[in-house]
């Protein structure tokens, strides 16, 4: 067994993961996808209102390398395509395809592929782009953008360090199809040519280990086990934890040989190449305090959250507030009408008990122990100070942009100060300056623009006037002299 | 004596040529003044352009605090480049509003073009009875179209709050 490195700082947290085998969502009355993608990226529709469509009929296209393309569900009609509230922090409407289903489920045929090794590795990203299939994670990053990496990628690591505590959707998959997990981990080792591939557990996983185990079975993958300690599973913390090589800020793992996929990714990728589907489901974890019964379910993207609930027995009478994601990096949702996208690996209902952080916020008495336990090194008392003071440049300095949001500082705080938040604050207005400067230059240089032009064509009329006035002088001195000459 | 006498004519002859050729070009408090501004060129300043109130306030003939659109922000920025006492808006230059975009009503536009010129940054598209239109990236919501327009067919609306656009807004302290 190879020695393990640390990364700095983390939280041992105890986990509260429900180990309920999968179940199978049933059919929602209407599958609702969001057209936004990542940050500012939006898919194309390609389907008209009323148009029928099967199940892993592509809807939406991609137009950037950004966003991947989004598939149907299930078969059904397209109800309408408009704003509705979506999974997204701000808990604002934007534009989302609605199919309302016909309960047949009727699907494209898939066409199956039997031996990868005959396709060259161009066409197998093609196909994982056209499948749809985005990091499941959380982070919804397309695959096939991170998989056409220019960069000599030595090792692939295939992350199943699910360190957040609740979430145990990547746990399940792995003891039901650790069989198709490796052989998805194979094609994006060669895809990628990868020297080395690992797969990456945690500790407190022993029976996802066994079935990995088994399914790794002659195959050249290193499957290590890995402490259990929050954030383990973030990407550059996990590399160092198996590598001991640290990733600086800035930097991206391809740029240092190493490519990380989630292994539900892993498994889509094995969906998409030997099955021929494309990515429409995939496991949430339905858990939380507030729920009756959690459980772990293999669920249509799309599916309104409350079908889902509905599902794992309804709510408890104490349930307080709903959160997509873990309980440390998830977002909060307003309503439960909101649908499962790709990014959703566990929705959290929490009650009044289980929240964390209740007491009062209290001055920062400086003790240094957010900077103790921040896993990218960063000085978080140093961050709130210059955030709170509006010292943004400061902040950069600071290497705010680096934080990775995972929430150990506000966990240790014994002030409870919400730090997070105060960064998540800060980010948003220093991007909101640079888009203001970028705005105000433009309208900046389109101004001189128009000035310059309009000086120009003033000029031109003016020597256009001259020389019409030339050409007048010319014809009438001609015709002065033509009189006198007569 | 000759030896220092060589030096310093060398000297003079750097410095000469220093001045020549290592001029700043332009005003330099007059560049970074105009940076600090938001560049809508509205003239609500009662100047011609957000350059022309930058050059005013360098030649003291203008205060810090006749921006709108600039706001607390700009008046603060302006105030801390300049070492002097940041001051409330002078109202008397209009009032901070919520940043908008001009939208033509498409319908009631006659495509008489008089909206045109006075856009200082060539957002509106158009032509002679042809329907105009705002080209929303490019508007700097300076309000100038509107009153040239004799059907009344522009109005200003409220930039759109997308989801892709957001930011985590600030807590209430």
């Amino acid at each position: 067994m190879t020695k393990l490195a640390h990364f700095h700082g983390g939280l041992a947290i105890t986990a509260d993961k429900c180990a309920n085998p999968i179940i199978d969502s049933s059919l929602p009355g209407e599958l609702i996808y969001p057209l936004l993608q990542r940050s500012n990226n939006y898919a194309l529709p390609i389907v008209k209102l009323g148009e029928r469509v099967l199940k892993g009929q592509m809807i939406a296209s991609a137009n950037s390398l950004f966003s991947a393309p989004i598939h149907a569900a299930s078969s059904g009609t397209v109800k309408a395509i408009e704003p509705r509230i979506i999974a997204h922090p701000s808990n604002l409407a934007d534009d989302c395809i609605i199919i309302e289903t016909d309960g047949l489920d009727a699907a494209l045929s898939a066409i199956p592929c039997f031996d990868y090794q005959q396709e060259t590795p161009e066409n197998l990203r093609t196909k994982i782009h056209q499948a749809g299939i985005v990091g499941l994670g959380g982070a919804a990053f397309p695959t096939a953008t991170k998989l056409s990496t220019e960069q000599d990628i030595h090792t692939l690591i295939i992350n199943a360090a699910e360190c957040e505590p609740y979430i145990s959707c990547d746990a399940s998959l792995i003891r039901q199809k650790a069989e198709g997990i490796v052989q998805g981990a194979l094609i994006l080792q060669y895809i990628l040519q990868a020297k080395h591939c690992i797969i990456a557990v945690e500790e407190n996983m022993p029976e996802a280990n066994q079935a990995l185990l088994q399914a790794i079975n002659t195959h050249s993958i290193q499957l290590i086990s890995v402490p259990a300690i929050y954030p383990t599973g973030g990407e550059k913390q996990l590399i160092q934890v198996l590598t001991g090589t640290k990733i600086p800020a800035k930097c991206l793992p391809t740029e240092h040989g190493f490519i990380c996929q989630n292994v539900g990714t892993a498994y889509a990728v094995y969906q998409a190449i030997i099955q021929g589907l494309a990515l429409t489901e995939r496991i949430i974890t339905v858990t939380g305090k507030g729920i009756k019964q959690p459980q772990n379910i293999r669920t249509r993207i799309g599916t309104p959250i409350k079908h889902l609930i509905a599902q794992s027995g309804g709510y408890n009478k104490k349930v307080q507030r709903l959160i997509m994601g873990g309980s440390m990096m998830g977002i909060a949702l307003s309503s439960d009408e909101i649908a499962v996208t790709k990014a959703t690996n566990c929705i959290l209902a929490m009650t009044s008990n289980q929240q964390e952080n209740k007491s009062a916020e209290m001055p920062c008495i400086r003790c240094g122990d957010c900077a103790a336990v921040c896993p990218v090194e960063l000085l978080p008392q140093q961050l709130y100070w210059y955030g709170r003071s509006g010292q943004l440049d400061q902040c950069q300095n600071y290497q705010l942009f680096s934080c990775i949001e995972c929430g150990c500082c506000d966990v240790v705080c014994p002030s409870h100060i919400p730090l997070v938040q105060q960064f998540r604050v800060t980010k948003g207005e220093i991007i909101t300056k640079e888009k203001q400067a970028v705005q105000s230059n433009l309208a900046k240089t389109r101004f001189q623009n128009q000035q310059q032009r309009r000086a120009r064509e003033e000029q031109e009329q003016l020597a256009k006037a001259e020389k019409r006035k030339a050409i007048i002088e010319k014809m009438k001195a001609a015709s002065l002299a033509k009189k006198k000459s007569l | 004596m000759l030896l220092l006498c060589l030096i310093f004519v060398m000297l003079g002859l750097i410095l000469g040529f220093a001045a020549q050729y290592l001029k700043v070009q332009g005003d330099p408090i007059v560049e970074q003044i105009d940076a600090l501004l938001p560049q809508t060129q509205c003239g609500q300043c009662q100047f011609p352009g957000c350059k022309p109130y930058a050059q005013a306030i360098a030649q003291g003939e203008a205060d810090i605090n006749q921006c709108p659109p600039g706001g607390e922000q700009t008046i603060n920025a302006l105030a801390s480049l300049l070492g002097m006492e940041s001051k409330p808006l002078n109202t008397e230059f209009g009032t901070i509003k919520t940043p908008a975009i001009a939208f033509i009503i498409e319908q009631d536009c006659i495509g008489c073009v008089k909206c045109i010129p006075p856009c200082p940054v060539d957002a509106i598209l158009g032509a002679t009875k042809q329907m105009h239109t705002v080209i929303t990236s490019e508007c700097t919501g300076c309000e100038l179209c509107i009153a040239p327009c004799p059907v009344n067919c522009i109005i200003m609306l409220p930039r759109e709050n997308k989801p892709s656009e957001w930011q985590w807004p600030a807590a209430h302290d």
